[in-house]
């Protein structure tokens, strides 16, 4: 019956000796920038191959019909931008344009497209900002409620309400929205960024909230945030209701775990548990969902600027699209893509910081 | 004064469909520095005993009985009021190491949350008292293996590191349970003796949950067996598993490895598989299994009486002295 030896000192046995290795976190985080270049890379690849597929003339487009008429304008034209050359050498020519941010002139408003994005992103930037910061409060906020409470009244109600949240198409929401708080209540602004005639504060980062802050302009600040709130709510609805589903079984899962059991046996307040113990775990799955979000939001946007006119990137890909504007869709489509990729850089940088055991493999 | 004095504990956890009984009235008492065994199969409600005390089972569990810790009544004790008692005076040590420290937080910060809540101890002597415990369970480079994570230890060192946060507010009753069930033998043997050393040098008293009572026999000083809810037979560590009397404490030892006796002695199954909660024979609940059963066992639910040098619940007693 003595399988265990009584001596007292107990060194531990060399097979406890394994020891830990360094964090390498930075290696971690370079590894993940390299992977970032070459998606990037591939992205412009596809880009530049859909417009070559789209079957817009773009002598017809951008030369006016006499100069189309004339042989040697044409042949100017095409020489300019490279194409009389091979598909591998016009892709190499664009690329070279694009290290040096020439994405090429829009058809449309005759302006270059870098140019158009500058002017377009930071109202959609301001957007998306809010839409998402609201989203993951609440959304993070409702599914560990949710969690917490299982199988209790606020659960059920919570469900139904996501469900709701997830089953309405946003455009939908977006035409209610703007019926009953724009049309019937009149609470809300229905359009623009600022009241019509007033003129933006000094442009700084050309968030309308933020630089009217730093102007010390607090009336503009509130009037800018009074025509975010509800688009910026119609475009977080459907991610709430998303992020409230996850992150509720996110915390479930991790909820029965004995680390928690053991952070209550060490008296821990019940705040700490919650905070430091369950969502710290439930986090890396409740980012992945957050970055989803940000996706969302921005194709969200096309539908929901151009309800609310709002003067964003959004409408402006709409108008792109419809007006069949190559350049300035490529230029979209390369924004958007690579905004897509930098989030999920972000997202997986953030699952290291979050989870070491992901720093080392 | 005993450390801990529990009397008729019974636990009934939810289940679709009603109540089930886990623990059905089982009293014992743990004296100050001594290492109190608890042994028995799996289901035979030891772990969720424990639980009870510190608050701990699932919602909508009833606990009755009475669990005097120090002074004072745990059951039924406010949760705010538990927690001040959890931790400090009251500790536990979980069975796996793999999952019983938080994987995303650091050896430091897991070692010194609590001691800091429960001692209010500044950030700097919380640090102090962590090195020192991890020194106290031999864990080599302390200060550097407080800023390094769980998973960069072994089960065994997990498992040290474990008993050193348990015991890090110098409590006065540890519970372990099955510390070593997850771990290798060689890794086993260390934990023991840790544990063995802790409580002469700190007074601590200890229960070892385990299912193992070749664990029991090296270090407890008093053991209490378990079956179905139930105790079925207490006493001191010498009288139980040398000379055990209850036909269940006798079937668990036959069914031990026996490094000595191998060749002589085959490994003696008990027969059948033990009841699952809810499913609790009449009777005796061990008569469906045991070889001395006679009539009376099936119906009449046996008492645990003292009996000369122990407590057993068999009227049978086929192995008196």
């Amino acid at each position: 019956m003595t399988t265990v030896p009584t001596a007292i000192d107990e060194p531990p046995a060399a097979s406890e000796r394994r020891f830990w290795r360094p964090p390498g976190f930075v290696r971690f985080v370079l590894r993940r920038l390299a992977a970032l270049v070459l998606l990037t890379l591939g992205i412009t690849a596809v880009a530049f191959v859909l417009t070559q597929l789209v079957p817009s003339n773009a002598v017809a487009t951008n030369l006016g019909e006499q100069a189309a008429g004339d042989p040697a304008a044409v042949q100017a034209f095409k020489h300019h931008y490279g194409l009389d050359r091979p598909l591998p050498v016009r892709y190499a020519i664009y690329l070279d344009h694009l290290v040096h941010g020439d994405l090429g002139q829009s058809s449309l408003t005759h302006d270059a497209v870098t140019h158009d994005l500058g002017q377009f992103i930071p109202a959609t930037g301001e957007l998306a900002l809010y839409s998402v910061l609201f989203a993951a409060i609440v959304g993070i906020g409702f599914g560990t409620v949710a969690a917490l409470r299982r199988n209790r009244p606020t659960d059920h109600l919570l469900r139904v309400a996501s469900l709701a949240g997830i089953s309405m198409p946003t455009f939908w929401i977006a035409l209610v929205a703007l019926y009953v708080g724009f049309f019937k209540l009149g609470w809300f602004p229905g359009a623009e960024r600022l009241d019509p005639g007033v003129s933006p504060p000094p442009s700084v980062t050309g968030l309308y909230t933020i630089d009217a802050l730093i102007a010390g302009k607090f009336s503009l600040f509130v009037q800018a945030l009074h025509h975010l709130i509800l688009p910026a709510l119609v475009l977080a609805a459907f991610n709430v209701s998303l992020l409230t589903r996850f992150t509720r079984s996110a915390v479930l899962e991790v909820i029965g775990n004995d680390y928690v059991r053991a952070a209550r046996a060490k008296g821990l307040p019940e705040r700490v548990v919650v905070v430091r113990y369950i969502l710290r775990a439930a986090l890396p799955s409740v980012i992945t969902v957050l970055g989803l979000v940000f996706a969302n939001v921005l194709t969200g946007a096309v539908l929901v600027e151009k309800i609310f006119s709002w003067p964003g990137i959004g409408q402006y890909a709409y108008e792109a699209a419809v007006n069949l504007d190559v350049p300035a869709i490529a230029g979209v489509s390369i924004f958007v893509a690579v905004v897509y990729v930098t989030i999920n850089f972000i997202v997986d940088v953030l699952y290291g910081v979050i989870d070491p055991r992901i720093r080392i493999t | 004064m005993s450390v801990l004095a529990v009397e008729s504990l019974r636990v009934k956890l939810p289940i679709p469909g009603g109540d089930v009984t886990i623990v059905d009235g089982v009293d014992y008492d743990v004296q100050p520095g001594e290492v109190f065994g608890i042994a028995g199969e799996s289901g035979s409600g030891k772990t969720i005993s424990m639980l009870a005390l510190l608050g701990l089972l699932p919602e909508h569990s009833t606990v009755e009985g009475t669990a005097l810790f120090a002074g004072k009544e745990l059951i039924g004790m406010p949760r705010r009021e538990l927690r001040d008692i959890a931790g400090r005076d009251l500790a536990m040590v979980f069975q796996d190491p793999f999952t019983s420290l938080h994987p995303m937080l650091t050896v430091g910060r897991q070692l010194s949350e609590h001691v800091r809540r429960h001692l209010h101890l500044d950030r700097h002597a919380a640090e102090e008292r962590a090195v020192e415990l991890l020194e106290d369970v031999r864990i080599p480079d302390p200060r550097a293996a407080l800023r390094a994570y769980p998973h960069h230890f072994s089960g065994g060192m997990r498992q040290r590191i474990a008993i050193a946060i348990a015991l890090a507010c110098r409590p006065k009753l540890l519970i372990a349970d099955e510390p070593t069930t997850a771990l290798d033998v060689t890794v086993q043997a260390g934990i023991l003796r840790l544990l063995d050393r802790l409580r002469r040098e700190q007074d601590l008293a200890v229960i070892l949950i385990t299912h193992d009572l070749g664990v029991l026999s090296s270090i407890a000083d008093r053991v209490s067996v378990f079956y179905a809810g139930r105790v079925v037979e207490s006493g001191a560590r010498g009288d139980v598993l040398q000379h055990p009397r209850h036909p269940y404490t006798r079937a668990l030892l036959d069914a031990l490895p026996h490094p000595e006796a191998a060749k002589e002695r085959p490994l003696v199954a008990i027969g059948g598989s033990p009841p699952t909660p809810g499913h609790i024979p009449s009777g005796c609940s061990f008569h469906t299994r045991c070889t001395h059963a006679v009539d009376s066992c099936r119906v009449d639910v046996p008492e645990l009486r003292a009996v000369s040098d122990r407590r057993l619940a068999c009227p049978v007693d086929p192995f008196s002295a």
